[in-house]
C-alpha cells in the first residue's frame, strides 16, 4: 500500500448537513469521497484482487504462466480418471440413491429448542431447512443452524475420549466413572457437581433429576453465556415467580423497544421476526402497518427496522423507560430527573401512542438491560392491558429455571473451598465464558477430578482430567422445547463419526445402567409420558379441547410425570401450572388415534412425532400471572467520569465462541457492522473523534474493505485487554459496544487468534453491561475486513423509501422515482426469445427484510460456496453468491438504515451475456442468466460489465479438495467449482430442475411455492418470494404487480427479473422521523 | 546491401505457410484424440471384479433392467444392485461357484462389491435418468444391445455433442415409452412422423427448453 486515507469526521458531517433530501451512503469512506474510493468505484474487482499476492517473484511467475499457457490446451484432452461404483450390501428400503430424504429434528441453543428439517444424502445430512410445523421456525433458520452443519464435519472436532491427553476407549471412561460413583454412593453425593448449560430437554431434565435423588448431597449447576439472567429475574421480580414472556407481534400495532434486539436474538426470534413482518406487510394503500421505536445503544438490526429510533447510553434506557411508565400512569414510577428535556418530549408522545393502542402494544426490554428495566416493561404491558392479549405469559420453557450466575458463583465458591472433588461439565465452555472475576480455571485446579463433555478439546478441557467427545446435534437423539413450549424430539442424521457420546449417555454412565444408549434413554422416557398420560382419567383430559381448562383436567388425574413431582425441576416453579407432560401427550395422541386396533399407540405416537418435528399441542398454556405492582428503583447513574458505559452482546455469528471455529459463520458478514472475521469495539463517531480515533483505509486503488484502524487497550476493575476499534454511524455516544465470542485460543484451525476476549475484562457484577470503561489509544494499527464497502454502485437510488402516509397519498411513487424503459426499448426482436414456458422471478419485499444475514449463509451451504479467509475479504474476494447492502441515510448520530439483499438480478437484456468470448454465460429459454463453469476461461469480462456486481471470481484454489470430512458436507446436485471459473447466483437452478423433472413426470407443470430457493426458505420473514411469472396467479406475480415494485438500476433497460418492494416507514406525525424519506 | 541470400525467400514462405500448417495439424490431431475412443472411451473393455454377464442375465434369462437398477424411473441414478439383490438368486442356483466368491465373499462380510464405473459423465453434467425414461427414450438407445454384451462396453461417445442430437431432435430417438426397456427395439421406418406425435404427446420441450445450458450444467 502506497498512501493511505484518513477519514475526516468533521469534513463528513459538514457535507451530510449542505446535502439536502434523500443521499444514501454505505461506509464512511464511502462519504468522504477518498481517492481511493474512488478508483475502486471505476473498476469489476479491487485492483489488488488480481494481483498475485504470494511472495513469488516476477521471473518464478512468468515461468508458472509460460508452462501454464503451454498447458492450457492439454488439459482439455486428459482422460477422466477410471472410477468405482459401490453400491451397498443390503440397501436400505427408504433410500433411492440419488434421492435426497429430510428428517425433522430440533437444535437446542441457548436455552432454547428449534425445529429443523434436514436434507440427508445417502446418509450425510448435506443442509439444514427450517420445519414449517414448528411454531418457531415456520420454515425458516437463524444462520447458526445454517452453519451448524458445517461444525459437524469440523475436522477438528475432538475424536476419542482423552484421560490426561491420552486417548481412552469410551470403556474405561465408563469403568472409571463406576469406580466413582460408588464411592460417592457412600457419601449421598458429597463432592459431586454437575454443571450443564440450559437445559430445555424434558428427559436430560429427567435423568438430572434421578441423579440427583439417588445422590441427594450432589448438586446441579447451570451455566451458559445467552444473556437471559436479567430477563430471568425481571420476570420473577415482576411476577412473584419464573414465567416466559411469548410476544405475539402479529398483533402489536405500537411496539417500544428497551434496547431489545427481539428480531435478531433471543428464544423465539424467528417467530417474531416473521410476525413483526407479517403485522407490516403492505398489499395496497389500504394495507396497515405496526409502529416501532426503538431506545437503544449499539445500532441493531431491529433499531434499522424502527420507525422512529434514539441512541442513547444504556443507563438512559431505564430513565426513558420510567418517563414513558410515568406518562401513562403506572402507579408507583419515578421519573428520573436525568432526562434531556427532548427525550422527554419523545417519551411523552411514545406513550400518547401507547394509550391509543391499550390491548395492542408492546413494550420489551432488552437482554443488557437491569432487572428493574423489566419489571417496568412488565408494569406497562400491565397497565396497558397488553397481558394476555400481546405478551402472554407461560412457564418457562427451561427444565429449572436459576439465575445463572448465581449458579456458577456458587459452584466456584464450593470449589474454591475445596467442597467438590468430581466435577461434570457437560458441554460449553465455562474457562472461556466465565467471567474474569470468577477465577473458574483457577478453582477448577482445585477439583480432584474434573470430566468435560465438548466437542472440541477446548480451554475448558485442557485443564479437565477427562475429555469425552460430544456428539453433534445431528448425531445424537435428544429432545427439547421450542420458546412457547412446544416439545420437539431431535433426532440423528448420521451415526457419530467419531467416538462422540451426548450428555445423556455420559449421564448413564454414571448411574446404574451404564450402557444405555440415548436411544433407549430419550424414547423410554417419552414412552413413560405416554404411558402415564393413557391412565384412567387420559380420555377426561384428552376429551377437554379448550387450553384453559386442560390444567383443571391435569391438576387432579393420576397421570403425574415424575417429573413433575419432586425434584428441582418443579421446585423452582411449584406454582399452580407446573407442567405434567402426560396430560399433554395425552391429548396429542388422542389427536391423532392409531390407525388400527392392532397398533402399539406409542409407537404410533413416536413415529408420529418423529416425523413432524413437533409433538402436537403441547405448546404452554397461558399462565394467569398477576404484576406484584411493585418496581424496584432503577441502578443509580453511573458516575460521573473519563470512563465509558458499556454493554456485551453475543456476536451475531460465532455466538458465545462456540461457532469461532465456523468458516462459514466467521466469514458471514455480520448485521450492520458489515465485520467478518473478528470482532471489535464498537463506538460513536463522535465518541472516536473525542478519543481521537482515526479509521483509515489503505489502498493503492486496492485494499478495499482493509480499514486500519487503532487499537485500544480497555481496562476495567483493573483488568486490561486490547481490542480494534470499529466506529459505527448511528451508535450512541458516549458508550461502547463489546461483543463476545471471539478471542479463543483452543477453538481449532479456524477460529485460533480471531478477534479479542471480551470475557477477560467481564465481570459478574457487570455481567451484561456498566460503565467505568476505560479506553486508552495504543500506538498500534489492525486490520479489520468489513465489506461495507465491497461492490458499491455509487449512489443511485437502490432503497427507495416512503412513509405510509406518503404512500396512501401517491401509491404510484416508485414509479416516479425510478426510470423504466418500456419493454420494446431493445435492439433485439422481442419475438425471437417470447418466454412461452416458465418465466422465473423474484421479488424481494424490502418492507419485510430485517437484514439479518442468513439467506447468504443458507446460499453458501446450498451451492458449495468456498471460504476464503480473512487476508482473502480485505483484498475483495469474498464469494458470496447474495450480499445483504446497509445504506445510510442522514446523520451520522441517527441515521436511517436500510438493508438491501442483492442476489443476481437474471436481467433479461443482460450486459454480461453480451461480452463473454467464450459463451460461458448464456439465456435460458426462461430467463435465467445460465453460468457454465466448464466454459469459463476466466476473462471476468462479464462481471466488468455487470452494473450490479453479483458475479463472484475463484481467484485462487478456494475449496478444500484435501480434508475428507469437509467433502460429506457438499451438495451433490451443485459443480463444486474450482480456480480460475467465474460463478453467480442461479436462482438456485439445481431446485428449479428438480422440481421441472418431477413435475413433468406427473405430466404437469410445476405449482407454485413447489420451488423454493435457499434464500427463500430460511427467510425468517419470507421477504424473498421466487416464482414463476407467466403464471399471472402467483405469488411472485402478485408481489410484482404491487405499485411498490421496482427493479434496481432499472433505467439501464436490463430488466431485472429480481425486482424489489419498496420500504415503507410508518413515523408517529407528532415526532420528526429519524430520516428525511421521502413524504 | 543485401543481407538475405534470394533463397531466404522461399524459405520465409514456406516457414510461413508451414507453421500454420504445423498449427493446424495440432489442432486436428489434438481434435481426433479429444474425440478418440482412447478419451471418451468407446468400446473400450473394463474388467469388473466379478465376471458378470448381462448377455446371460438380460438376453438368456430374461430379466427385466429394473429388477436391479431399480431406482432408475424414479432417480436420476439408475441404481446399482446391492449384493443383496445377487443373493436373491445366488443363494439358492450357482450358490457354490468359484466366480461367484467375491459376491459371497461381500455379502458375508458386508464390505461392498467396487465396480468399475463404465459409463462415466463429467462432474459438471448432471443427467437424470428418470426423465429420459419417462418421455420414452429407450435404454437401448444409450446403452446399446446390452442383452449381447457378456461384459458391458459404453457404445456411444457421451460427449456433449451426441447428447445435443437428441436434445435438438428428440423426435429422432423417442419410442413408445411400453417399449423403453425392450432391448430388442427397432425404430420403425417412419420413425419422425412416429417421433412427432410422440414429442407432442409426452410433452416433450423444444430444442430452445432442451439446449438451454442449465438443463444439464448446474
Amino acid at each position: 500500500m502506497s498512501e493511505e486515507h484518513k477519514i475526516d469526521l468533521a469534513a463528513i458531517r459538514a457535507r451530510l448537513a449542505g446535502s439536502n433530501g434523500p443521499e444514501y451512503w454505505r461506509s464512511l469512506e464511502e462519504l468522504s469521497e477518498s481517492q481511493g474510493f474512488q478508483e475502486i468505484l471505476q473498476r469489476e474487482f479491487p485492483s489488488r484482487a488480481s494481483e498475485w499476492l504470494d511472495p513469488v517473484g516476477r521471473r518464478s511467475f512468468l515461468k508458472l504462466m509460460g508452462a501454464s499457457l503451454a498447458l492450457a490446451g492439454v488439459t482439455a484432452c486428459t482422460k477422466q480418471p477410471l472410477e468405482q461404483i459401490v453400491p451397498y450390501v443390503t440397501q436400505p428400503e427408504e433410500i433411492i440413491l440419488g434421492r435426497p430424504l429430510y428428517f425433522a429434528t430440533a437444535m437446542t441453543m441457548g436455552g432454547v429448542s428449534t425445529g429443523l428439517l434436514v436434507e440427508s444424502n445417502e446418509g450425510r445430512p448435506t443442509k439444514i431447512e427450517g420445519n414449517v410445523l414448528h411454531p418457531e421456525s415456520l420454515g425458516a433458520t437463524t444462520g447458526y443452524a445454517q452453519g451448524s452443519v458445517l461444525s459437524l464435519y469440523d475436522p477438528d472436532r475432538a475424536k476419542t475420549a482423552t484421560y490426561l491427553g491420552d486417548d481412552k476407549p469410551w470403556k474405561s471412561f465408563v469403568g472409571a466413572m463406576q469406580t466413582l460413583m460408588q464411592v460417592k454412593r457412600a457419601s449421598k453425593g458429597a463432592g459431586l457437581r454437575i454443571l450443564t448449560e440450559t437445559v430445555v430437554s424434558p428427559s436430560l431434565a429427567d435423568q438430572l433429576q434421578q441423579l440427583l435423588t439417588d445422590y441427594p448431597n450432589a448438586k446441579w449447576h447451570q451455566y451458559e453465556q445467552t444473556g437471559r439472567d436479567h430477563v430471568r429475574a425481571g420476570a420473577k421480580q415482576a411476577f412473584g415467580r419464573y414465567v416466559d414472556m411469548r410476544y405475539h407481534f402479529e398483533r402489536a400495532d405500537v411496539i417500544l423497544s428497551l434496547n431489545a434486539d427481539f428480531l435478531n436474538c433471543g428464544p423465539g426470534l424467528l417467530r417474531y421476526a416473521r410476525d413483526f413482518a407479517d403485522h407490516r406487510r403492505i398489499t395496497g394503500p389500504d394495507s396497515t402497518m405496526s409502529r416501532l421505536y426503538v431506545a437503544e445503544s449499539a445500532l441493531t438490526n431491529t433499531g434499522a427496522a424502527a420507525d422512529h429510533r434514539w441512541p442513547m447510553r444504556p443507563s438512559q434506557i431505564g430513565p426513558f423507560a420510567a418517563a414513558v411508565a410515568a406518562a401513562v400512569g403506572v402507579a408507583g414510577v419515578t421519573p428520573s430527573s436525568g432526562l434531556s428535556a427532548d427525550l422527554q418530549k419523545q417519551a411523552a408522545a411514545v406513550a400518547r401512542d401507547l394509550q391509543q393502542h391499550r390491548g395492542a402494544s408492546i413494550v420489551i426490554a432488552g437482554e443488557d438491560q437491569p432487572p428493574a428495566v423489566h419489571v417496568l416493561a412488565h408494569a406497562l404491558n400491565t397497565a396497558l392491558g397488553n397481558a394476555g392479549t400481546t405478551v402472554v405469559y407461560t412457564d418457562p420453557v427451561e427444565a429449572n429455571p436459576v439465575d445463572q450466575l448465581e449458579s456458577l458463583r456458587e459452584l466456584v465458591a464450593d470449589m474454591n473451598a475445596s467442597k467438590v472433588d468430581l466435577l461434570i461439565i457437560l458441554g460449553g465452555n465455562p474457562v472461556y465464558t466465565a467471567p474474569a472475576d470468577l477465577p473458574f480455571n483457577a478453582a477448577l485446579s482445585k477439583v480432584a477430578m474434573r470430566v468435560h463433555l465438548a466437542s472440541h478439546f477446548n480451554e475448558t478441557s485442557a485443564n479437565c482430567e477427562w475429555h469425552v467427545p460430544e456428539t453433534h446435534y445431528l448425531e445424537a437423539w435428544g429432545d427439547g422445547r421450542a420458546f412457547d413450549g412446544t416439545i420437539s424430539i431431535a433426532q440423528p442424521l448420521i451415526a457419530p463419526l467419531y467416538e462422540g457420546k451426548s450428555a445423556h449417555e455420559v449421564l448413564a454412565a454414571l448411574s446404574d445402567a451404564p450402557d444405555r444408549s440415548g436411544y433407549q434413554i430419550v424414547r423410554e422416557f417419552w414412552m413413560r409420558q405416554f404411558a402415564a398420560g393413557q391412565g384412567p382419567s387420559a380420555p377426561a383430559a384428552a376429551a377437554v379441547p379448550a387450553t384453559a381448562d386442560k390444567t383443571k383436567a391435569r391438576a387432579g388425574g393420576p397421570m403425574q410425570a415424575r417429573m413433575g413431582t419432586a425434584g428441582p425441576v418443579t421446585s423452582a416453579a411449584p406454582a399452580a401450572g407446573a407442567t405434567p407432560l402426560a396430560a399433554t401427550l395425552a391429548a396429542s395422541a388422542a389427536a391423532e388415534p392409531a390407525p388400527g386396533p392392532g397398533d402399539d399407540p406409542f409407537t404410533w405416537f413416536w413415529r408420529k412425532v418423529l416425523n413432524d418435528g413437533v409433538m402436537a399441542d403441547t405448546a404452554y398454556a397461558p399462565l394467569a400471572v398477576s404484576f406484584s405492582g411493585t418496581i424496584p428503583p432503577l441502578p443509580p447513574a453511573p458516575p460521573a467520569g473519563p470512563g465509558l458505559e458499556f454493554i456485551y452482546r453475543l456476536d451475531p455469528t460465532t455466538y458465545d465462541g462456540r461457532f469461532a471455529n465456523n468458516g462459514w459463520l466467521q466469514e458471514l458478514p455480520k448485521p450492520l457492522t458489515r465485520l467478518t472475521w473478528d470482532n471489535a469495539v464498537v463506538i460513536s463517531p463522535a465518541t472516536a473523534e473525542q478519543f481521537g480515533f482515526v479509521t483509515r483505509y489503505a489502498y493503492q486503488g486496492g485494499e478495499h474493505g482493509q480499514a486500519l484502524v487503532d487499537l485500544v487497550e480497555l481496562t476495567l476493575d483493573g483488568r486490561t485487554v486490547k481490542a480494534p476499534v470499529w466506529v459505527m454511524p448511528g451508535h450512541a455516544d458516549g458508550c461502547a459496544t463489546l461483543y463476545l465470542g471471539y478471542g479463543r485460543t483452543r477453538a481449532g484451525h479456524v477460529g485460533n487468534g480471531t478477534g479479542y476476549n471480551a470475557n477477560l475484562i467481564r465481570t459478574s457484577t457487570a455481567a451484561w453491561g456498566g460503565s467505568g470503561l476505560q479506553v486508552k489509544k495504543l500506538d498500534e494499527e489492525y486490520h479489520l475486513a468489513s465489506i461495507e464497502g465491497h461492490y458499491s454502485m455509487q449512489g443511485r437510488g437502490f432503497v427507495q423509501v416512503a412513509t405510509l402516509e406518503a404512500f396512501r397519498k401517491n401509491p404510484a411513487f416508485v414509479k416516479e422515482a425510478v426510470e423504466t424503459p418500456s419493454s420494446g426499448d431493445t435492439m433485439f426482436d422481442p419475438a425471437e426469445h417470447p418466454y412461452l414456458g416458465y418465466a422465473w422471478a423474484m421479488s424481494i419485499d424490502l418492507n419485510a427484510c430485517v437484514a439479518c444475514g442468513t439467506c447468504v449463509i443458507a446460499c453458501q451451504a446450498e451451492n458449495n460456496i468456498p471460504v476464503v479467509g480473512k487476508d482473502q475479504v480485505m483484498a475483495g474476494r469474498e464469494m458470496h453468491w447474495l450480499r445483504v447492502d446497509r445504506y445510510f441515510q442522514g446523520t451520522l448520530e441517527n441515521p436511517a438504515v436500510y438493508a438491501q439483499p442483492v442476489p443476481c438480478q437474471q436481467c433479461e437484456n443482460a450486459p454480461c451475456e453480451l461480452v463473454c468470448p467464450v459463451g460461458a454465460t448464456v439465456h435460458s429459454s426462461e430467463g435465467l442468466n445460465d453460468m457454465v463453469y466448464n466454459r469459463c476461461v476466466g476473462t471476468r469480462y462479464c462481471s466488468n460489465n455487470c452494473p450490479y456486481k453479483v458475479r463472484r471470481f475463484n481467484f485462487l484454489l478456494y475449496q478444500d479438495w484435501n480434508t475428507p470430512s469437509l467433502k460429506f458436507v457438499r451438495n451433490p446436485d451443485v459443480t463444486v467449482r474450482s480456480r480460475g471459473v467465474m460463478e453467480k447466483c442461479t436462482y438456485c437452478v439445481q431446485r428449479i430442475q428438480e422440481a421441472k423433472i418431477e413435475s413433468e413426470k406427473q405430466n404437469r407443470k410445476v405449482r407454485d411455492g413447489e420451488i423454493v430457493t435457499a434464500c427463500q426458505a430460511v427467510c425468517p420473514t419470507d421477504a424473498i418470494i421466487f416464482g414463476d411469472i407467466n403464471d399471472p396467479a402467483s405469488r411472485v406475480s402478485k408481489l410484482k404487480a404491487q405499485t411498490r415494485n421496482y427493479g434496481l438500476l432499472a433505467e439501464l433497460n436490463t430488466r431485472p427479473r429480481t425486482t424489489y418492494l419498496a420500504l415503507l416507514k410508518n413515523p408517529n406525525p407528532e415526532l420528526a422521523a429519524t430520516a428525511p424519506v421521502n413524504s | 546491401m543485401q543481407i538475405f541470400h534470394r533463397s531466404a525467400n522461399t524459405i520465409f514462405k514456406l516457414s510461413i505457410f508451414g507453421s500454420l500448417l504445423v498449427v493446424g495439424g495440432l489442432l486436428y490431431v489434438m481434435n481426433a484424440v479429444e474425440s478418440s475412443s482412447w478419451v471418451t472411451r468407446q468400446d473400450q473393455i473394463i474388467t469388473q471384479p466379478v465376471q458378470f454377464s448381462h448377455a446371460r442375465h438380460v438376453g438368456g434369462n430374461g430379466i427385466d433392467c429394473r429388477y436391479c437398477h431399480t431406482s432408475v424411473e424414479t432417480s436420476a441414478f439408475a441404481g446399482i444392485p446391492p449384493t443383496k439383490t445377487c443373493m436373491n438368486c445366488h443363494s439358492e442356483i450357482f450358490s457354490q461357484a468359484s466366480y461367484l466368491r467375491p459376491v459371497r465373499a461381500s455379502f458375508r462380510t458386508n464390505v461392498s462389491l467396487h465396480w468399475n464405473r463404465v459409463h462415466d459423465l463429467p462432474d459438471f453434467v448432471y443427467f437424470n435418468h428418470s426423465i429420459h425414461v419417462n418421455k420414452g427414450i429407450g435404454c437401448s438407445t444409450c446403452h446399446g444391445r446390452v442383452d449381447q454384451m457378456p461384459l458391458v462396453v459404453q457404445v456411444q461417445s457421451l460427449q456433449m455433442q451426441w447428447c445435443l442430437n437428441c436434445h435438438r431432435h428428440p423426435e429422432r430417438y423417442v419410442r413408445p415409452r411400453a417399449d423403453v426397456f425392450r432391448m430388442d427395439y427397432a425404430y420403425p421406418t417412419d420413425q419422425v412422423a412416429l417421433g412427432k406425435r410422440l414429442v407432442a404427446e409426452y410433452h416433450i420441450k423444444g430444442p430452445a427448453d432442451l439446449t438451454s445450458c442449465s438443463t444439464c450444467h448446474r
